[in-house]
């Protein structure tokens, strides 16, 4: 009875139910290439949702993360051609690194200067974005420039299936990346006592006050490490599409905290969890790409996005505001 | 004799104001200093009135969303939903003679559509903040996807070229030698000024983004008053959609879209505080004008766009910490 009331087996059921519904309308939904390509669309989004889930369990939000996954992505690219450098951990170290240092100057201002996370991710953001464009370069580096090593790396698959057509698909291996980062988050929540303190701040940061948690540590772990996942995340991106785009992730931002949100975190903080969010992004990322092979014009994508992350909020403060009551 | 007692109790009663004073002359000097002869034109100051207006507007929106503790994410999604219905409607309607030649109704009737669209969004985003408790932030995060995405549906992604001339009017016409969209803000900042400051509404407002716990143990209807704020932000951001199809000439489901953050910072700029209960529309209105100074004076020294944008969101942290330090040594 305990599973039924979970908010994960809810969002696996209904997640069934919409697979179940796509697939009757278009059972090219089952075949394997079609699922292989969700799961890899999963990827990015997946692994920066990981980050989002820990700040809105804080109880903060943050709107800048792509901004910092394409400046991560983009600028060590353009080190690694300036270097002549060609690897995979190292650059993927390095952007990582980026991102944290970009997720610590968020820490910074919504700690010292106790301001709206919104307000300041907001400004980080089009700093990040505007110094990006405006100094570093507004051109595309193309499959012809981009260092081999790190496509090479992003191609690997898991498994491979040739058709019957003698062409080969297959399930590439950063899915394998994405559930190790999403399980040392689970374990991370679950039992070690900055996760503990995240979810202590989102419930009510003056009862963690008192309780003794540091919360200038807990704000700046929760931000930078929101930042270090979306900058390894950007430069995995460019790996998977063979390009670096400076103008890349406009607009991921909702994607992302709508996946979050319909995978049940709360939007007052102090409640998510990993499996939930796997599941949210699966659904959001499902939903989009579903619209396509149902025959829904592509203008649409962006009302269904918001119809969904207004339906998902909207949940979330019904289901919130009954505990509380 | 009269307004030198009305700017010296101001002054008293907000020192930020004269802050803002100080810095919009500062901003003055230095471009005029860095670049006199293109700086000081007529022409400029003209075409500023033109474009300062949309942002005024959108920033006084901000403003009032802001009173409550709340934000709105989506006033530029309501803005160029608002143009974009317009415009369909014109084209729909226009006859042998063509769209510029409209008759006076179906300007009109467009009007009322423009402002209606403003309403129900906000009326949208009112009821889903109150009734369903979503928090401001991600409510209109999603309708402001919502409405943009319907822009995209209307529009199938390209403008909507071509607007009556009489709407027009509104955008780029001169009443008394003065920009026709200046005069519509001077009145309507006006009215605002008005409702927030002498009115239930604004006093209500304003209890309300102080301390929400007294204002409902006061007996305030809070529910009904933030919805009310949410309606007046929506017509607002309409207005400012009808001004920006009538300047351009045109409507898109993504013009202005570094609009969302000058609008949030020129409201924390101009004196609001994002937590609510304090924000004024002479703060909005001097905050505007010094940024508007600021970004022509970027634009004539030939700084790309993206370091404008790159400027304000360094601005915009820099007064998070100055505001922040200054509430620390009071």
């Amino acid at each position: 009875m305990a599973l039924l009331r979970r908010s994960e087996t809810v969002i696996a059921g209904i997640l069934l139910l919409a697979m179940v519904l796509i697939g009757t309308i278009n059972p090219a939904f089952w075949q394997l290439d079609n699922l292989f390509s969700l799961m890899r669309s999963n990827v990015i989004i997946g692994i920066m949702a990981m980050g989002v889930l820990l700040v809105l369990i804080s109880g903060g939000i943050d709107v800048s993360f792509p901004a910092f996954a394409v400046a991560a992505m983009y600028l060590t690219i353009k080190g690694m051609l300036a270097l002549g450098y060609n690897g995979v951990a190292l650059p993927l170290l390095a952007a990582t690194l980026m991102g944290l240092a970009f997720g610590a100057v968020n820490g910074f201002f919504v700690y010292k200067f106790r301001m709206i996370p919104l307000i300041v991710t907001l400004g980080t953001s089009a700093m990040v974005r505007g110094f990006l464009l405006g100094v570093v370069g507004t051109s595309m580096i193309n499959i012809n420039k981009m260092p081999t090593a790190l496509i090479d790396f992003a191609r690997t698959d898991v498994v491979s299936v040739t058709k019957a057509d003698g062409t080969t698909y297959g399930l590439t291996a950063m899915v394998l990346i994405y559930l190790g980062l999403a399980l040392a988050m689970h374990l991370m929540l679950r039992y070690t006592m900055i996760g503990r303190s995240a979810y202590a701040l989102g419930g009510d940061p003056e009862a963690a006050r008192r309780a003794g948690f540091d919360l200038r540590k807990t704000i700046f772990f929760i931000y930078c490490v929101a930042g270090a996942l979306a900058g390894f995340a950007g430069l995995l991106h460019s790996g998977m599409i063979w390009l670096a785009n400076p103008r890349d992730f406009v607009g991921l931002e909702l994607d992302v905290i709508a996946a979050v949100v319909l995978g049940g975190a709360s939007i007052f903080g102090g409640r998510g969890s990993v499996l939930g969010t796997m599941l949210g992004v699966f659904m959001l990322v499902m939903v989009k790409n579903s619209l396509i092979i149902m025959h829904v014009d592509t203008t649409w994508q962006l009302v269904v996005v918001g119809l969904i992350v207004i339906a998902a909020t909207a949940l979330s403060a019904w289901r919130d505001r009954r505990r509380a009551a | 004799m009269k307004t030198q007692m009305n700017i010296r109790s101001l002054t008293n009663r907000d020192n930020n104001i004269v802050q803002l004073l100080v810095m919009t002359v500062l901003i003055f000097a230095v471009m005029t200093a860095l670049s006199p002869d293109k700086f000081l034109r007529y022409y400029n100051f003209e075409s500023i009135t033109y474009i300062f207006p949309e942002l005024g507007l959108l920033s006084i929106a901000m403003m009032i969303a802001m009173l409550t503790g709340g934000i709105d994410l989506s006033v530029v999604g309501v803005a160029n939903l608002s143009g974009i219905l317009a415009g369909v409607l014109f084209h729909k309607m226009a006859g042998a003679a063509g769209i510029a030649d409209s008759s006076i109704l179906t300007v009109l009737l467009g009007g009322v559509i423009a402002l209606g669209t403003g309403l129900v969004a906000g009326t949208v985003n009112g009821l889903l903040i109150t009734r369903l408790g979503i928090t401001p932030i991600l409510a209109t995060l999603g309708t402001g996807q919502v409405f943009t995405g319907l822009a995209i549906v209307l529009t199938g992604g390209p403008a909507i070229v071509g607007f009556p001339t009489a709407w027009a009017f509104l955008g780029n016409g001169k009443i008394l030698g003065l920009a026709t969209p200046f005069v519509l803000f001077a009145v309507i900042a006006v009215l605002i000024a008005f409702v927030l400051s002498r009115t239930a509404l604004g006093i209500n407002l304003m209890l309300i983004g102080t301390n929400p716990k007294a204002a409902l143990f006061a007996g305030l209807k809070r529910e009904r008053m933030v919805l009310y704020s949410y309606m007046l932000t929506g017509v607002l951001a309409s207005v400012a959609g009808i001004i920006l199809s009538g300047r351009t000439n045109a409507a898109k489901s993504d013009y202005g879209n570094s609009y969302l953050l000058q609008a949030v910072l020129i409201a924390v700029l101009g004196g609001t505080n994002p937590a609510g209960g304090r924000g004024t529309v002479l703060g909005i209105t001097i905050a505007v004008a010094a940024l508007m100074l600021l970004s022509s004076g970027f634009q004539i020294l030939r700084f790309s766009n993206h370091l404008i944008d790159f400027i304000w969101g360094a601005f915009l942290l820099l007064v998070i910490a100055i505001n922040a330090y200054k509430n620390r040594t009071r």
